[in-house]
């Protein structure tokens, strides 16, 4: 893994996301109460939290699928809270569901197929990808980093749940992402496909940054520099993993239960 | 249900090596559908001119009607009710603008001109209504479009200025030139079945390219289609748009048919009717809406001679074709070609071992399933 100097050297300074105040209604529930976050350029963060603590929510403000009831949010400096969703991610955000949101009805190549297409233009095409489309052979290259050649022509209706895993992380990965927001990404994975995942997340490239929703410490932790505490829909607190790890309050708060 | 996967990962490659090499026209290697072509090609030499237009120009032309339903529904999970109401509009506007026996009411352009003008109207008529419709989803999405169809019957209906009332518009004029009589029995044919053939290859066509590819994003996923940088209703807005255009040269073709044009042609009767023939024939292929249609029309054809024949009321051949479309939503997911495909299923696997029959068909039931839950 690089340094974070290095990695910043690569982006330049300035904030990839930055949140100011993001509160988010559902009626009368705050499911996300003034929200400030600043993530730098290559940086990558875990989010923690009890279930309920808003993490699912405030990466829905991120992308647009709900609009923030307040606040503001920056990507990469440009003012992106009233973009649809479409927007922020042709501008190289990027994202991965807590549950799989693939196309079913599609071959594996064709749900990565749509990803690079939907970053990239001619979406509206009405013809045929040739032999030598480019985005066919990045289509086919991202399909094998996640190892999901051999079974590239089968529908995903058909898939296993570990290999849908993995899609879905190939389909947040399309095109040229600046930043990912991984939505429990290990969910459900048994120990080796973990380490792969780990390995993924760890050879990305030094300029993407991401933030990551993950229950599994182990998992986190390994891939972070930072973490993000949430409880109740606010912040709670801010640190590097070991910081955060050996917090009494985190710990009365994780292993204590949680909910309130 | 480790079985399962097992029996699939040896099935599965040579599929996909076949899936992958016919990738461009998988027609191309099935016999069937030469066969097909073939005797389609050489219809006016078998059958009369009542069979040749009656028949199959008119099941030809429900079956584009339906076609373009089949491109919304089977492809964007977007089922529409007014496809049959475009054509019916473009149907008008060729009456409207070229020549009939109405000429205080027709412009009398040339053909040539009015038929180009009534495919860009309906088309633009289509896409509206569907930029209305993409704002809703699943059921008012139906209703939405159905009364965009229903108020369009009602007003063609009480508007005499344009469309002439309930009496429609009569003696409409049909392209006559290189010293051909196109509407004669056997050019209309094939300018009906050149026109099919089109959409038919257009539409199989699309559903490979990205278009279609991200409009089936668009039907499995729509959020995760907006997450991956799609503007899911930009998407949903220009698959009415081709779908209506289809339907407009149907309509086109359907009032060179007729000669004539009404309400009654427009109804919200019709418009079901068009849901009934694709829903029947199967709409995941565009093959499917033209068995439907061919279905429909031997029926409504032949029921009525076979009902008197029983004692029956001849009118009551809707009950026939109500009772098969039941039988065929109940035992099959996907109209016709669903069964077909079952049953082709149960006779190549009747040579393997019994047990790998039951492990590839419920891997098949719950991939289905899955995708229609």
């Amino acid at each position: 893994m690089d340094s974070v100097a290095q990695r910043l050297s690569v982006v330049g300074a300035g904030a990839a996301l930055e949140l100011r105040g993001v509160t988010r209604l559902f009626g009368a529930l705050a499911a996300l109460t003034d929200v400030t976050i600043t993530v730098r350029p290559g940086e990558r963060r875990a989010v923690l939290g009890s279930n309920g603590a808003g993490k699912t929510t405030l990466f829905n403000c991120i992308t647009g699928d709900f609009p923030p009831s307040s606040g503001t949010i920056r990507f990469f400096g440009e003012d992106v809270t009233h973009f649809p969703p479409y927007e922020r991610i042709r501008r190289g955000l990027r994202r991965t569901y807590q549950i799989s949101a693939l196309f079913p009805g599609l071959t594996v190549q064709d749900n990565v197929y749509l990803a690079c297409r939907g970053v990239s233009r001619g979406r509206f095409s009405f013809l045929r990808p040739g032999q030598n489309d480019a985005l066919m052979h990045a289509a086919e290259n991202l399909v094998q980093a996640v190892h999901l050649t051999a079974v590239k022509d089968q529908r995903v209706a058909e898939l296993a749940h570990g290999q849908q895993r993995q899609l879905e992380i190939a389909l947040a990965l399309a095109g040229a992402p600046r930043f990912v927001l991984f939505d429990e990404p290990a969910a459900g994975l048994s120990p080796t496909e973990r380490a792969e995942l780990i390995e993924i997340l760890t050879s990305l490239p030094a300029h993407i940054g991401y933030i990551i929703i993950e229950h599994d410490m182990d998992v986190a932790l390994r891939v972070v520099e930072r973490v993000t505490m949430m409880h109740n829909g606010r912040i709670f607190k801010e640190g590097r993993p070991q910081e955060i790890e050996s917090d009494p309050e985190v710990q009365e708060l994780y292993l204590g239960g949680g909910h309130e | 249900m480790s079985l399962a996967h097992d029996a699939r990962v040896t099935v599965r490659p040579t599929a996909a090596v076949q899936r992958s090499r016919l990738r461009g026209w998988p027609e191309i290697d099935n016999p069937a559908a030469w066969a097909v072509a073939a005797i389609l090609l050489i219809m006016p030499l078998i059958a009369n001119g009542f069979f040749l237009i009656e028949i199959f120009a008119t099941t030809l032309i429900l079956g584009l009607m339906a076609l373009s339903l089949m491109f919304l529904a089977g492809y964007g999970g977007m089922v529409s009710l007014m496809q049959l109401t475009i054509a019916g509009f473009s149907a008008y506007m060729v009456a409207v603008f070229g020549v009939s026996g109405n000429a205080n009411i027709s412009l009398g352009w040339p053909w040539w001109l009015a038929v180009p003008m009534a495919l860009a109207l309906a088309t633009i008529f289509g896409t509206l209504g569907g930029a209305l419709a993409v704002r809703t989803e699943g059921i008012y999405t139906i209703m939405i479009t159905l009364a965009i169809g229903a108020a369009f019957y009602y007003f063609t209906n009480q508007n005499w200025a344009i469309f002439n009332g309930h009496t429609g518009i009569n003696t409409v004029a049909t392209p006559n030139f290189w010293g051909v009589n196109w509407r004669a029995d056997i050019p209309f044919y094939y300018i009906v079945l050149a026109v099919a053939a089109l959409c038919y290859f257009a539409v199989d066509y699309i559903s490979r390219a990205p278009f279609g590819l991200a409009l089936q994003g668009v039907r499995d996923n729509p959020r995760r289609m907006a997450a991956l940088g799609f503007n899911v209703n930009a998407h949903r807005v220009a698959a009415y748009a081709f779908a209506s255009f289809v339907a407009a040269l149907a309509g086109v073709l359907q009032v060179w048919n007729y000669r004539q044009i009404s309400p009654g042609s427009v109804s919200v009767g019709a418009c079901i009717d068009i849901l009934i023939i694709a829903v029947v024939g199967g709409i995941t292929r565009p093959v499917g809406p033209f068995i439907g249609a061919l279905i429909f029309v031997l029926l409504r054809t032949f029921a009525l001679d076979f009902l008197v024949k029983l004692g029956l009321d001849g009118n009551r051949f809707r009950l026939l074709i109500g009772l098969g479309f039941l039988a065929i939503v109940f035992w099959s997911s996907d109209g016709v070609i669903g069964l077909w495909q079952s049953w082709r299923r149960r006779q190549r696997s009747g040579a393997g071992s019994s047990s790998g029959r039951r492990d590839r068909e419920s891997g098949q039931r719950s991939s289905q399933g899955s995708r229609h839950g």
